[in-house]
């Protein structure tokens, strides 16, 4: 959910970025992360954990963490807080450690 | 090899004025940031600062990171500004290794600032990874730099300070918080913090704690307890609240890892959060030419790590031969400061602690 108002910030309408989540076609808008884009529609589970696939969603917001990693345009592994968010990504919600990509 | 006198790794209020010193003095320097943007902690604080006028007082965090950033920026020649850029490696030769894009990066460098500041504390207990469990900070980014909301029903863990603002901005932007849980006998913050969540019916539970987390994919509810003075949970106290988010605000522990990495005597200090370097009265660690500013070092306020990042600036500055023309009357007045900052009874742990890690 986002802010709608608030007492102290003002939040402008933003230009819109259309990405995809799990091959779906969603939207958020320019200045966010992927991380706030996706909390923002309601997606909670980002990551899950290595051994037993527990659900993982961000925690720091600062980078730290690595509880929001996700795969970005092929790229795991990618520390989704920390990410701006782009026209035309493509973001995948990841549960291995992530495999070696092809880099073009 | 790319080539640069000062290295300062962390844009938060210490990086950004120790480059600001710096550079007043005739250095040059390089600071590295792995954010995409400057300004730490900062970014995200919509609350008012105590302190004296000198720190900013009665200014937001936002307008103070404001302020910092404009200040580098009247260096555009002297002060280089790296974002989405990572340190991750340090060697004693003084050489850092940047991740950029996928890129490494080397530097060979001078002297090296570190102000990574800090990160916040997990706790532990019952499903404590489950998604709609966040730290305080990050849900501070979350609503007050991206406008979005962690949720709609949220219970906050830890009356310090940053659990006490926190709790008052989330109710700013329109979320419910059901109640403050502390597990010590008394309030952690200061009074007025305090004093504003109670004047909008917010209870703080003083000896009171998270027991466990429920929920399948992600957080539905969670069960509390009240505390015995050992702080064990006292049998048939336990109550469940539904929410959707719960908030961890339990500290912070210094970024020192860096630090580590290249050798510095470091010591455990719980009064400073956690694995500190050993520094002199200049914030020079053990290994020569590598300084600390921050929360790296102590974790403090944003106040006081402005004025370690101007002093450490300052103090670099001249080792490297770059002496401001008003060092001496800088020096000392830094040094007022820091003492104004850390008397009264607020700063006695903090004392003690800087205490333990002087060389
Ligand atoms: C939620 C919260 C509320 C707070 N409220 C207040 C308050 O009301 N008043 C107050 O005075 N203080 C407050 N503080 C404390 C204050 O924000 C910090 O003390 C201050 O920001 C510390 O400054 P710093 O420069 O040491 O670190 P930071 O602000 O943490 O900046 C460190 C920077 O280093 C970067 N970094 C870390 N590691 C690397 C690396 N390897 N490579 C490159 N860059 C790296 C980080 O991304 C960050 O930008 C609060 C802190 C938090 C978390
Ligand atoms: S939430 Fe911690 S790294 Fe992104």
């Amino acid at each position: 959910m986002r802010i709608k108002e608030h007492p102290i910030l003002t939040f402008e309408e933003k230009k819109k970025l259309s990405f995809f989540f799990d091959g779906k076609e969603v939207f958020g808008f320019e200045g966010d992360t992927i991380a706030s884009a996706l909390h923002a529609m309601g997606v909670k589970v980002l990551s899950h954990s290595i051994e037993l696939k527990r659900p993982r969603g961000f925690y720091c917001a600062i980078g730290n963490c690595s509880s929001c990693s996700m795969i970005v345009d092929g790229k795991p592994n990618v520390r989704t807080c920390v990410t701006m968010l782009k026209d035309n990504m493509k973001v995948k919600t990841q549960v291995n450690k992530g495999d070696i990509y092809e880099k073009d | 090899m790319k080539k640069i006198d000062l290295v300062i790794i962390g844009g938060g209020p210490a990086g950004l004025s120790a480059a600001k010193m710096a550079a007043e003095s005739g250095l040059s320097s390089l600071i590295v940031e792995r954010d995409y943007k400057v300004g730490g902690q900062l970014v995200k604080q919509t609350h008012m600062f105590f302190g004296s006028e000198k720190q900013y007082a009665k200014t937001r965090g936002i307008d103070i990171a404001k302020i910092l950033v404009d200040d580098v920026l009247k260096y555009p020649k002297m002060i280089e500004i790296m974002t989405e850029t990572t340190v991750v490696g340090l060697y004693k030769d003084k050489v850092v290794t940047l991740l950029q894009n996928e890129k490494y990066i080397k530097v060979q460098t001078n002297a090296i600032i570190i102000a990574t500041g800090a990160s916040e504390k997990v706790l532990a207990f019952e499903n404590n990874d489950l998604p709609g469990i966040y730290g305080a900070g990050a849900v501070q980014t979350l609503m007050n730099v991206h406008g979005v909301l962690p949720g709609q029903d949220v219970v906050m863990v830890g009356s310090g300070n940053i659990g006490l603002i926190v709790s008052y901005q989330l109710i700013q932007a329109g979320v419910n918080v059901l109640c403050v849980l502390e597990a010590a006998k008394e309030i952690g913050g200061y009074k007025v913090h305090a004093s504003k969540l109670k004047r909008l019916g917010v209870d703080i539970k003083t000896s009171h704690s998270i027991k466990k987390a429920v929920g399948k994919d992600y957080l539905e509810k969670i069960i509390i307890g009240k505390l015995d003075e050992q702080w064990n949970f006292i049998a048939g106290t336990e109550e469940e609240l539904v929410v959707d988010s719960l908030c961890i605000s339990v500290g912070l522990s210094p970024l020192s890892n860096l630090l580590s990495m290249i050798g510095t005597e470091m010591k455990y200090v719980s009064y400073l959060g956690g694995l500190v370097p050993l520094i002199d009265k200049n914030h020079e660690t053990s290994i020569e030419n590598v300084f600390v500013a921050g929360d790296v070092c102590g974790v403090e306020e944003a106040s006081s790590a402005i004025v370690e990042g101007y002093l450490t600036g300052l103090v670099v500055a001249k080792k490297l031969g770059f002496i401001h023309p008003n060092y001496d009357e800088l020096y000392l007045d830094f040094k007022a400061q820091l003492h104004n900052l850390r008397s009264g009874p607020f700063g006695e742990k903090l004392r003690l602690g800087l205490e333990e890690i002087m060389r």
